[in-house]
């Protein structure tokens, strides 16, 4: 009882805390305090629910429980995490990444493959490609080849696009500003267009940061080396060890806003010029 | 209609490179079966063939080649075989009068299919309510619009066998629910987005106008801002039934469901029939345009009896 009445508390003292951060105006600390606040309200909520309702651990551990599982196996998390992100996600979001923005540099040169690849790759990115998780595992083995050949064909198609996209991004005015300047193709590309783009090229990137993970897990569900954030999250699941479940579950949220944003915090020092990250 | 023909040109050479992509993906599996149909085969045995480049089976078993483009179980199916393992499970099924059997893919379309819209509505009113508190509550806005954000990094994948433990749990029978939860997860955020920036979408101007009017808050939400962000909620609706089909297709690969279309995929590789897995992808496919067009249909039909059509 005691429990629910703190969980209670803490939700609205959480809110009223944030309510009057709020009115404090646009500071820098307020930006960040008020959702910090907002998330660890919600962790003493769940932390309360589920020991004042006495939930087993083997349904839904208490978020202390899961820290200290957290805690105690760091180099299991660590080995599955080299095995998941370093090895198959990220090696599959460079391949992908490179081969989808060299494909976009060679389309643009053609104005009739670009029309018709366009709408071609707006179709593809938005299917449920994670489906051919089976057929690259079928194709590459179990280890990390097969899931960086899923996070590759998962991560190609929204940068194709948007890259693409981005390369029609440089108005007309401006390109002729370049032709008096008898700058050449290349030049053009890289002194105007590719500039231009890139606010979209970070935007694909960034899509492509989540799909690499979704991808690199849904790949060792399909059969993996004993290792592996996927591996271990279906294992966990059939062993009820749920604890060590959601320690791999917080990994895999820390991982996938690391990977955001280190993948924004480039983009703010390449496109520091953009009306979106101006202050 | 001007990139019809761009399209389809480039549609003709990505089915002519499967067809060449073929031969070479089949060729062992190829050889296999045809040494063991008595034919002689340049290195005997396939474990010889093993370390054997592809390209040079191919070209030292010319004749046989053409078997890889037949094969029951292939590596890689041609576009024809999955065509018409498409067609053997719809609309055969549909020629002998049994469309709903289990064993078409009618039937499992038909649940992911359902699945989809539930979790579609579910997250399509989550992302609403949640753009409305953000765009009337700082509070609300400061607090949720981050926890927004990183939602969407956290890989769903992971936390999906989890809900449908919890979901068991709680006594919630069969993964209808669950799948509808993972898939209103993915829906959710394009909503939101989309609809904090049509809500915002009027301009200061024509709210002050509405305050002139005397308008009360409801009024001027109900006779402004709802209708100015209906262009934005229609886009982000399409990017949202896409997500929300992911989302259910990978609801059902991971959970030893039996039913929907992700199931197809996961049961065709736990029994090796490749073209079930493959005609379960086109399937999704064909679902997904579908949604994605009848959804573009809704819009230009609103979009029109508003007058807002562009």
């Amino acid at each position: 009882m005691i429990w629910l009445i703190l969980a209670l508390v803490a939700w609205l003292g959480g809110w009223a805390l944030n309510a009057w951060l709020a009115q404090r105006g646009e500071v820098r600390a307020v930006r960040i305090a008020v959702p910090v606040i907002f998330g660890l309200t919600l962790l003493v909520i769940w932390e309360g629910l589920v020991r004042g309702f006495g939930v087993s651990p083997v349904i839904l551990p208490a978020p202390s429980t899961v820290a200290q599982t957290f805690a105690a196996s760091t180099d299991i998390l660590w080995i599955d995490f080299q095995q998941t992100v370093i090895k198959g996600a990220l090696r599959g979001f460079a391949i992908g990444a490179i081969a989808a923005f060299a494909a976009a540099i060679a389309i643009d040169r053609s104005k009739f493959l670009t029309r018709g690849l366009l709408p071609i790759g707006n179709f593809v990115a938005a299917l449920p490609i994670v489906g051919i998780a089976p057929i690259m595992v079928n194709w590459f083995g179990f280890d990390w080849q097969s899931k960086a050949a899923v996070v590759v064909v998962m991560v190609f198609f929204p940068i194709l696009v948007n890259t693409v996209q981005g390369l029609n991004e440089a108005s007309a005015m401006q390109r002729d500003l370049m032709r008096t300047y008898a700058a050449g193709y290349w030049q053009t590309l890289f002194r105007l267009r590719l500039p231009a783009a890139m606010p979209f090229i970070f935007n694909g990137l960034k899509i492509a940061t989540t799909l690499a993970l979704i991808g690199a897990i849904v790949a060792e569900y399909f059969g993996s080396p004993t290792r592996g954030m996927g591996f271990r999250i279906s294992t966990g699941v059939g062993s009820l060890s749920i604890d060590l479940v959601w320690a791999e579950i917080a990994v895999a949220a820390l991982a996938g806003t690391a990977l955001y944003g280190i993948v924004a915090w480039i983009e703010k020092r390449v496109t520091f010029w953009h009306p979106s990250q101006r202050r | 209609m001007k990139s019809l023909l761009p399209v389809l040109t480039v549609l003709a050479v990505i089915v002519g490179i499967w067809y060449l992509a073929v031969a070479p993906m089949n060729v062992r599996v190829a050889l296999d079966q045809a040494e063991r149909g008595g034919a002689v085969v340049m290195p005997e045995g396939s474990v010889p063939r093993r370390d054997v480049s592809v390209w040079r089976l191919m070209l030292d078993n010319a004749e046989h080649v053409s078997v890889g483009y037949a094969l029951e179980r292939p590596r890689l199916p041609t576009p024809a075989q999955v065509g018409q393992e498409l067609w053997k499970t719809t609309g055969e099924m549909v020629a002998k009068g049994r469309p709903w059997s289990k064993r078409g893919l009618l039937y499992h379309g038909w649940i992911t299919l359902q699945s989809t819209l539930w979790g579609f509505a579910l997250g399509t009113a989550l992302g609403i309510v949640g753009a409305v508190a953000i765009v009337y509550s700082r509070t609300a806005q400061l607090s949720l619009m981050p926890w927004a954000i990183i939602s969407q990094t956290i890989p769903i994948v992971a936390l999906a066998p989890m809900i449908i433990v919890l979901s068991s749990q709680v006594g919630i029978e069969g993964r209808g629910v669950p799948k509808a939860i993972i898939s209103a997860y993915l829906c959710f955020f394009p909503v939101l987005v989309g609809m904090v920036k049509g809500l915002r979408a009027p301009q200061p101007a024509q709210l002050d106008l509405l305050r002139t009017y005397n308008a009360t808050g409801l009024q001027s939400f109900l006779r402004l801002r709802l209708p100015a962000s209906v262009p934005y909620l229609f886009t982000s609706l399409k990017v949202g039934i896409a997500a929300a089909l992911v989302g259910t297709i990978v609801g059902e690969l991971p959970t030893g469901a039996i039913s929907g279309l992700g199931a197809r995929i996961l049961i065709g590789d736990q029994f090796g029939t490749p073209l079930a897995i493959w005609s379960a992808l086109f399937a999704a496919a064909v679902l997904a345009g579908a949604l994605v067009t009848l959804l573009d249909v809704i819009q230009r039909l609103t979009l029109q009896r508003m007058g807002m059509a562009t």
